[in-house]
């Protein structure tokens, strides 16, 4: 007995000191938001394990509104969004907010016509038109004008969109705003909007069973979701001129596209709807992660940032197995700047080197 | 002092005095005050919890109420973008889709239970009877994709093609079909509410009296007959209490029938239209309702659902008292 006892009190004091130990290194940062790049996202927590084993990086893919609410009250170190916060909101954080693009996704049309078997054509008139409920039948002469060739049967139109507050909806109707004068008086862009005419599917699946299962139907869905479901979907015409197929290559075109404009000191609160360049897909947006310009927390600060940087570098490399869109690399220099700007009780977080051993 | 003990009992025995002994009295219930106090607490606590739950919903939805007040109720107009919020169409979607779940459901649900325990033989009442039952355990997002997936290109393709012609003129059958309508969501509502009113029914129509039932059969009444004039009415304040156990559940059911209804702010008396209801709405547009407004005209919606449920629960027990009362005079003039 005597023997042991000191043993064992040294076992205990050896586990106590490990365990405290262990609890420094252990750094848990939690984000929300955004469920369109959760798959991403969660992709990216996992493969970061290997990087930085004790970081625990904690993602609830709340939705877009929860994201952005719960980055106002601080209650997570980082949101994520699929809409940029808007003015008001930012001067609710007194400007202490920082957007960074990850990934970009694309939406596309997707239909159901009885006996058209070719791919369809959509100018952003058209979709306007009949999202506004102004195009009613498929033998409307406007549709047959950008489509020669393909006989359209005499059909009703039913309109399905979704019936969920969804960022998909924000890129669809941001784009429809753009091209339409019409859209954006009556409906406007939002994650939910005032849908003039049609029905409302529940997320991504709702609209695409609702439309494969209702002739004459036209929805709206994301790329990603198209491809994984070999669902059918029409090209879309681009400023250029061209009809445009949506891939992972042109939604990344429209982002490259639509940075030509840009000046280096945006907010990257940028919409990239309805872009110039010849093989920018119109339908194309951002996803935004959150983060604060003027950091508090000095356990979680580097790490997060450190973090944010790999994803938006190495982390990149496994967008295309998840059918997401990288970032053309003029953002990426972009974003650089951004991550390295942001300070830490007055000094920047990341060292001016950061970066610099990477290849 | 440990030898004094024994004795100590004894010797004060005679000497207890009416007051000492309601002190030991009270001594000894201390433990039932204890146990009282519990027991109060523990049934506070459920009545507290909704007041809570009030108070949470008030809090959450007050932004909307100072705004937009009762016209919340009367208007049809639901625009995110402007933040314009009015929640008509979603209050008459929630009562017309219960309704029609009702109409559809209790004929049913009171056909199987009257059945079951009148007319089936046997063997067949307690098999038939779970299976009835069963149905309430299937998840309502199996409902949703069973919907989806088979009642609505069996109502569209099948059912629609069949009776358009002899019901197209009235206002409950006008318009196009498409799938998505207040008849698939009420249909749906039916099926999942239909397991609760049988289940209660079947229960409250074997709990009359067999006398009951003899009599009717001794003065000459066929089976029918005693079913319907005194099984039934003996019964009846039961079965109203069954037909609101369902209703309660159609009002607040989302996930089947936000996949069938459509999903679409408007009012319309047809059935073939699509519609919305609250809870629906409720849970499409809050995770990303990113205006403060938007979220607060939902918790509003939420306040008004809850409103709702409690007028028809209170509204049902006046019935139900009133049926009651009915039944007593109704047996004295048998």
């Amino acid at each position: 007995m005597r023997r042991i006892l000191p043993v064992a009190l040294a076992a205990i004091a050896a586990m106590a000191s490990a365990s405290s130990l262990a609890a420094q290194a252990n750094i848990r940062i939690t984000g929300a938001g955004a469920t369109f790049p959760y798959p991403i996202y969660s992709k990216w927590v996992l493969e970061y394990t290997s990087v930085r084993p004790n970081l625990q990086i904690n993602y609830a893919a709340i939705g877009s509104g929860g994201g952005i609410r719960q980055f106002s009250d601080h209650t997570v170190d980082f949101g994520a969004t699929d809409g940029p916060m808007t003015d008001s909101m930012i001067g609710a954080v007194n400007g202490n907010v920082i957007h960074i693009p990850t990934v970009l996704g694309s939406v596309v049309p997707t239909y159901n016509i009885p006996g058209v078997t070719q791919q369809l054509k959509f100018t952003g008139d058209l979709l306007a038109g009949i999202f506004l409920g102004q195009i009613t039948n498929w033998n409307d002469s406007r549709i047959a004008a950008v489509n020669p060739g393909v006989s359209l049967p005499n059909q009703d139109i039913v309109v399905v969109h979704r019936s969920d507050g969804s960022g998909t909806t924000y890129i669809w109707t941001d784009y429809l705003s753009k091209v339409s004068s019409d859209w954006s008086r009556r409906a406007g862009k939002a994650t939910s909007v005032n849908w003039p005419v049609g029905l409302g599917g529940q997320g991504n699946p709702g609209v695409a069973a609702t439309v494969s299962r209702t002739p004459g139907s036209i929805g709206y869905v994301e790329l990603i979701y198209a491809i994984q479901n070999h669902i059918a979907y029409g090209t879309v015409r681009n400023r250029a001129g061209n009809f445009v197929q949506a891939s992972l290559a042109s939604t990344t075109a429209a982002a490259a596209a639509a940075m030509q404009t840009i000046g280096d000191d945006t907010d990257f609160r940028i919409s990239i709807t309805d872009a110039e360049g010849p093989d920018a897909y119109p339908i194309a947006s951002f996803t935004w992660l959150l983060l604060p310009k003027q950091m508090t927390n000095p356990v979680t600060a580097r790490p997060l940032l450190e973090f944010v940087w790999w994803a938006t570098h190495d982390g990149q490399r496994f967008t295309q197995g998840l059918d997401y869109a990288a970032l053309p690399a003029r953002v990426v220099q972009l974003v650089e700047t951004r991550l390295k700007s942001i300070t830490l009780n007055g000094t920047p977080v990341l060292p001016a080197n950061v970066g610099g051993h990477r290849r | 002092m440990t030898a004094l003990a024994p004795e100590q009992p004894l010797a004060r025995a005679p000497r207890i005095s009416s007051a000492e002994r309601w002190r030991d009295l009270r001594i000894v219930s201390r433990g039932d005050a204890i146990y009282r106090v519990a027991l109060l607490a523990l049934a506070l606590l459920l009545p507290l919890l909704l007041v809570a739950i009030v108070g949470g919903l008030v809090v959450g939805a007050w932004p909307a109420i100072k705004q937009f007040q009762f016209g919340f109720l009367t208007h049809s107009v639901w625009d995110p973008v402007a933040g314009k919020f009015g929640a008509l169409p979603l209050i008459f979607g929630t009562i017309y889709s219960s309704l029609v779940a009702m109409i559809i459901a209790v004929p049913l649900a009171l056909g199987a239970a009257i059945f079951l325990t009148e007319f089936a033989p046997r063997w067949m009442r307690t098999p038939v009877g779970t299976l009835i039952e069963l149905l309430a355990g299937v998840p309502s997002v199996i409902y949703g994709l069973w919907g989806l997936f088979v009642l609505i290109p069996l109502l569209r393709d099948v059912i629609w093609p069949v009776i358009k012609p002899a019901v197209h003129w009235l206002p409950f059958f006008s318009g196009p079909f498409y799938g998505p309508s207040v008849l698939a969501g009420g249909t749906i509502l039916a099926i999942m509410v239909l397991p609760y009113v049988a289940a209660v029914s079947r229960e409250v129509l074997r709990a009359v009296p067999p006398s009951q039932r003899e009599a009717a059969l001794a003065l000459g009444a066929t089976r029918w007959e005693a079913v319907w004039t005194v099984v039934l009415p003996y019964g009846r304040a039961g079965i109203f209490g069954a037909v609101v156990l369902g209703l309660g559940r159609a009002l607040g059911e989302t996930m089947a029938v936000t996949m069938l209804i459509g999903n679409r702010h408007e009012i319309s008396l047809s059935l073939v239209q699509p519609g919305y209801t609250i809870a629906a709405a409720v849970a499409n547009e809050f995770a990303e309702a990113v205006s403060s407004m938007h979220l607060s005209a939902l918790v509003y919606c939420g306040l008004v659902l809850f409103v709702i449920t409690v007028l028809v629960n209170a509204a049902a027990r006046w019935l139900i008292w009133r049926v009651a009362r009915g039944s007593a005079a109704g047996s004295a003039a048998v």
